[in-house]
């Protein structure tokens, strides 16, 4: 049997498949159709300090393999989703959990995240910079280097779990803010976010989505985040959580092979509930056919010589 | 909620761009009328919501309009295709609310929920008028399965070529215990501001999963916020917010 186990920063998951934060809520829907547990980890929903409502709807487009949304942080806020949410969830999925937080300022991100550092079964701190949804609020974090390490380092000093920092394609040069947030003391990558992307109703001659635009996910994005991928793994040494249109096992090889340490799952749950249950299943065959015995050993295999 | 593979077994258009599609398959998690399936279709990242109309032993009955690139797919495919369709989403109406002169009223493409609730409000013996609302003859649809199923059923149509000239709300009786609605918005808020007493509206909104994950459908309530394909698509009266 292959080993199909990983490790981020000195936490072992079974397997490399994470749900993708905002695809998955906090896991009940899903544990309906399967045994949630088998999972690597749980990206949970994105999270910030007050409660929102998010962007009026229509919040979702479909594009050509893929969906543009909008959804804009809905979210019923750090002290419920620690109170409520995670003991639930905890009664089904007993590993270390990945907590998503968000902010609009400095401040919110420092004592959101604060908040998660507390709770047990958090693993990691995965920290928002990027969300393309939310007017004035995570996107001018995540496009400058600057901004990017600031929250890092607020972040970093404030709590003892580990920080990854999940970046924003919508940049000019990603590795720059790769680099910026490595120096800033990030203890690993997440990466990438959705893409901002846009559809026009012909019937209405507006844009679909009520917020006009909205982040692209789905098997589309998959070449440019593996792109992605591979160059921030050529600019850091800290691992990456690779994501962006990952639907199969061989996708996840192909993930890890540009860079990724671990990856996550996102549009692919809300077609198919079931797909990261099948993704995992895929994975020991599709490694053995690959010639893959630890699955470990191919992160950043695709590069020569580093 | 259950994921499977169901069958066509027959799509046959009905009125003006409007096809009734049998399938068979497990129905075992449909458990209230006015829940909805979610269908996967070949070529079409998400899935298609549609909402239950009837079903029977090992069949599911949906009627659909054509709207757009995927509801013109489904209208092609023929007898023996094989769909993956989500099953038991939604919260559905409640038969028990219903007092025993139920009002169903159903405009357009809302009306196919309105036919299994018809025949689980009759087979508890209840008096059932159904109202339904379409913009002309061309395109109605159910009325005469409507009738066999137990219900009085009053028509009106936008342009007045077939049944009353107008919408449901100029034709609906004085005397009712209740009622159940699924139609355009337009029309749900003008049947919420006639209507006397208490009763349940059926909601549509762009879904991504359909089934509570994505936030995607969310709307405000008296009673917080709540997932059109999750805590709905049925919301009661006395909670919606327009």
């Amino acid at each position: 049997m292959p080993d199909t186990s990983v490790a981020l920063s000195g936490i072992t998951l079974d397997n490399p498949v994470i749900p993708a934060s905002g695809t998955f809520g906090f896991g009940y829907e899903f544990s309906e159709y399967y045994d949630i547990n088998i999972l690597g980890s749980i990206s949970l929903k994105g999270t910030t300090k007050d409660p929102r409502f998010g962007n009026p709807t229509p919040r979702i487009a479909e594009i050509p393999c893929g969906l543009i949304n909008s959804v804009g942080l809905q979210n019923p806020g750090a002290d419920a989703v620690i109170g409520t949410e995670i003991p639930r969830l905890a009664k089904t999925f007993k590993k270390p959990l990945i907590a998503n937080i968000s902010g609009f300022s400095v401040d919110e991100y420092v004592e959101c995240a604060r908040k998660f550092d507390a709770v047990g079964q958090v693993g990691i701190l995965e920290i928002n910079i990027s969300c393309p949804n939310v007017h004035g609020g995570g996107m001018s974090f995540g496009t400058s280097a600057e901004s990017a390490a600031q929250v890092t380092r607020a972040v970093k000093s404030a709590v003892s779990k580990p920080v990854y920092i999940k970046l924003s394609p919508n940049v000019t040069d990603i590795t720059e803010i790769a680099r910026a947030v490595q120096d800033a003391g990030a203890d690993g990558i997440s990466m990438i976010n959705t893409l901002l992307g846009m559809r026009i109703d012909l019937k209405t001659k507006r844009p679909v989505v009520a917020n006009q635009k909205g982040g692209m996910s789905g098997p589309c994005i998959l070449p440019l985040a593996l792109r992605m991928v591979y160059e921030v793994y050529e600019s850091v040494d800290i691992p990456i959580i690779g994501m962006g249109g990952i639907s199969c096992a061989a996708d996840v090889i192909e993930m890890m092979l540009a860079g990724a340490s671990a990856v996550q799952v996102g549009a692919a749950n809300l077609v198919d509930p079931c797909a990261c249950r099948d993704i995992i299943k895929q994975l020991p065959e599709t490694m053995q056919h690959y010639g893959i015995e630890k699955l470990s050993d191919i992160t950043g295999g695709a590069h020569n010589g580093k | 909620m259950k994921q499977s593979v169901f069958e066509v077994t027959d799509n046959t258009g009905i009125a003006e761009n409007v096809f009734r599609m049998t399938l068979s398959g497990d129905v075992s998690q449909i458990t209230a009328p006015g829940q909805f399936v979610n269908i996967k279709l070949d070529g079409f990242f998400l899935r298609r919501p549609i909402s239950v109309c009837d079903t029977g032993e090992d069949r599911l009955v949906i009627i659909y309009k054509v709207v757009g690139g995927g509801t013109l797919a489904m209208s092609k495919l023929e007898r023996g295709a094989a769909l993956d369709v989500l099953t038991g989403l939604g919260n559905g109406f409640d038969v028990s609310k219903s007092g025993q002169n139920p009002l169903l009223i159903g405009g357009g493409v809302g009306a196919p929920p309105m036919y299994m609730l018809c025949k689980k409000l009759a087979g508890l013996g209840r008096k059932v008028t159904a109202v339904l609302g379409f913009n002309s003859g061309s395109d109605v649809f159910l009325t005469r399965e409507l009738e066999q199923a137990g219900a009085t059923v009053l028509l009106a149509t936008a342009d007045g070529s077939m049944g009353t000239r107008g919408f449901v709300t100029d034709i609906l009786p004085q005397d009712y215990s209740y009622f159940y609605a699924c139609g355009p918005m337009p029309m749900l808020k003008a049947v919420c501001e006639k209507t006397i007493t208490e009763g349940e509206l059926s909601f549509e909104e762009r879904m991504g999963c359909g089934f509570g994950a994505c936030m995607g459908c969310t709307c405000k309530t008296k009673y917080g916020n709540k997932r059109i394909c999750r805590d709905g698509p049925v919301l009661k009266k006395s909670e919606v917010i327009f």
